[in-house]
């Protein structure tokens, strides 16, 4: 009896994770690896391999653009992820598990309205409020001190962007931080109140120290998605205004290979810049499993009937 | 004395400053609001009330003044956009639910391969298989259907959705399982029956997360649809934006952007313990 029982439950194990697999295969693996062919191609939009050997990394170090773009990327990445992805997330947690927890948690609701909300809407509202004319949301307000409207996608581009991502950014941090918050016991709060410690220390001393891992996790792991990211700036700026100038790298390897109106489309080239992006994503992946919580999500499964 | 005046202090600041911060969030959105209704504004401030930018959803058709360039009947782009939205979401759903039972349930060879594998993909840089995506999509004939942007949509979302589920199915006591297989259930009939009734928590997330997935969906429909006959909103928003409409009648774009919205206002107020889940699980999009 033994052979046809083993033979059933492998036979349900694959009714069971084949239809995933083969998707997951298709269009997650498959694509992996077609990007590193690619990339030794000089494909375009006619689809023909013609092999081209490691010509397209040897571009990456001459094409005139890229320590620009390097640069911006950094620049984003960094500025975004302190101001925002951790450092507003950090206050906005902080405040609101400090004040009355009803009013807390509906301004908690509020930050992630960005999150959610389709992203060709949230650009919108970010280029209707940022628009040129008097009468835009931002320049109403420096009316309000008798300011000149401005013109904000053209004057500081960099603003938009790292506005319209740390607003959606700001909810990640926010929900990890409270959560750990919470967690924290009542009795080491309440001990170091009996202690005499203000609002202020109790913060300093007690809660940031107790919170340091969910720190580290939100920025290892931002850091990861926000090198990666680039929707909203094509939804923005479009890395203008002009050339590059607010361009990041996987923008670049977007726009490299479906936005050249009229120009040449660079399949292969865009895939060699990819591989850094798969590449990077795969490292920052596996370190961030190793750091943090692989064992414990590697636990035995808790059923196993034979 | 000084000291609890040090307190309400301490606590009023604490009130401006979360105030301050949130009050662009609140604003952007209160703008939609009236300029959709709004004769005309003025920043903030809306000069008369009106009904005239809601006219068009009567027919459908979007007029752009003074140009012979028709964009897509609204009602068609709601349709494909809810097909999508509903198909990614049931889908998800279904294969999730299978597979992340599997992981949760199943000692296997390779499983804990398969986990790592599956933790990696979800934190996988998207834009950089786009190139790969575009060309199988062109080999099996699905570059321009709706067809293949859920395939993908489903196939790149699953990792995540599976990983919620094994979430939930790790939380269900096997001694539930465990009496059904006694009584007689094959494994299929215990999952169906006895198990995923006692997921329905998480199969809702999957199911809330798929379609708002679904439904927001803008960068393969941007990439991989070229016909307006499959537009879905995001592409007509962004047609909005990215064009004149968007200047000549900001308060029609304002009215579509809202109806975009509907749902995930729906479930921002009925369904936030789910969305809640789905942001601790998920990755942090941007």
């Amino acid at each position: 009896m033994a052979l046809p029982r083993r033979r059933l439950r492998i036979s349900h194990l694959w009714l069971f994770l084949v239809p995933s697999l083969a998707l997951i295969a298709t269009f997650y693996f498959v694509p992996v690896v077609l990007t590193f062919l690619i990339s030794l191609t000089n494909m375009d939009y006619s689809f023909r391999w013609n092999w081209v050997g490691l010509q397209n990394y040897m571009n990456i170090v001459e094409d005139p653009w890229l320590p620009k773009i390097f640069s911006n990327t950094l620049f984003y990445v960094f500025t975004t992820l302190t101001l925002f992805n951790v450092g507003l997330a950090l206050l906005v947690s902080l405040v609101t598990t400090h004040i009355n927890e009803k009013v807390g948690a509906a301004f908690r609701a509020l930050w992630l309205l960005p999150r959610i909300t389709p992203s060709t809407v949230y650009a919108l509202l970010w280029l209707w409020a940022t628009r040129e004319d008097p009468d835009s949301l931002f320049n109403w307000f420096l009316g309000l001190f008798g300011l000149p409207p401005v013109n904000w996608r053209l004057e500081h581009p960099w603003l938009i962007v790292i506005l319209v991502n740390g607003f959606i950014g700001v909810s990640f941090g926010m929900i990890i931080f409270t959560a750990a918050l919470k967690s924290i016991g009542n009795d080491v709060i309440w001990a170091a109140k009996v202690d005499g410690a203000s609002t202020w220390q109790l913060i300093r001393y007690v809660e940031l120290p107790l919170i340091k891992w969910p720190i580290l996790f939100v920025l290892a792991y931002q850091t990861l998605s926000l090198f990666t990211s680039y929707e909203y700036i094509l939804l923005t700026t479009g890395g203008g205004p002009g050339l590059y100038t607010t361009e990041v790298w996987a923008l670049y390897v977007y726009d490299l290979a479906f936005r050249q109106y009229g120009g040449i489309v660079k399949f292969g080239y865009g895939a060699a810049l990819a591989v850094f992006l798969v590449i990077m994503g795969v490292v920052v992946s596996v370190i961030y499993l190793k750091v943090f919580r692989f064992r414990e999500l590697m636990i035995e499964p808790k059923i196993e009937v034979e | 004395m000084g000291r609890s005046l040090r307190r309400v202090m301490g606590s009023a600041l604490a009130y401006a400053f979360i105030l301050a911060v949130t009050l662009p969030v609140i604003l952007l959105y209160v703008l939609l609001f009236l300029t959709s209704f709004a004769t005309d504004m003025e920043g903030i401030v809306p000069k008369g009330f009106t009904l005239k930018n809601w006219e068009f959803i009567v027919s459908g058709n979007i007029r752009v003044p003074g140009a012979e360039y028709q964009y897509p009947n609204l009602y068609l782009v709601m349709g494909n956009t809810f097909l999508l939205a509903i198909s990614v979401a049931g889908a998800e759903m279904f294969l999730a639910s299978l597979a992340g039972y599997a992981i949760s349930r199943f000692r296997f060879r390779g499983r804990s391969l398969l986990m790592g594998t599956i933790l990696v993909l979800h934190a996988f840089p998207g834009v950089a298989l786009l190139i790969a995506i575009f060309y199988i999509l062109n080999a099996l004939g699905l570059y321009d259907t709706l067809v293949g942007v859920f395939i993908i949509k489903v196939a790149l979302d699953l990792p995540l959705a599976i990983w919620i589920m094994k979430g939930f199915f790790d939380g269900i006591p096997w001694d539930l399982e465990m009496s059904a297989l006694i009584d007689g259930c094959s494994r299929f009939q215990a999952w169906l029956r006895v198990i995923l009734p006692n997921v329905r928590n998480g199969l809702m997330a999957v199911l809330i997360f798929g379609f708002l997935s679904g439904w927001s969906e803008f960068i393969y429909i941007l990439t991989f649809i070229s016909s307006q006959k499959y537009w879905t909103l995001s592409m007509l928003v962004y047609a909005f934006t990215s064009g004149e409409y968007f200047y000549i009648n900001p308060g029609v774009t304002a009215t579509i952007a809202i109806i975009y919205m509907l749902p995930v206002v729906a479930f921002f107020l009925f369904a936030q313990k789910y969305l809640l889940r789905i942001q601790i699980a998920g990755k942090g999009v941007v």
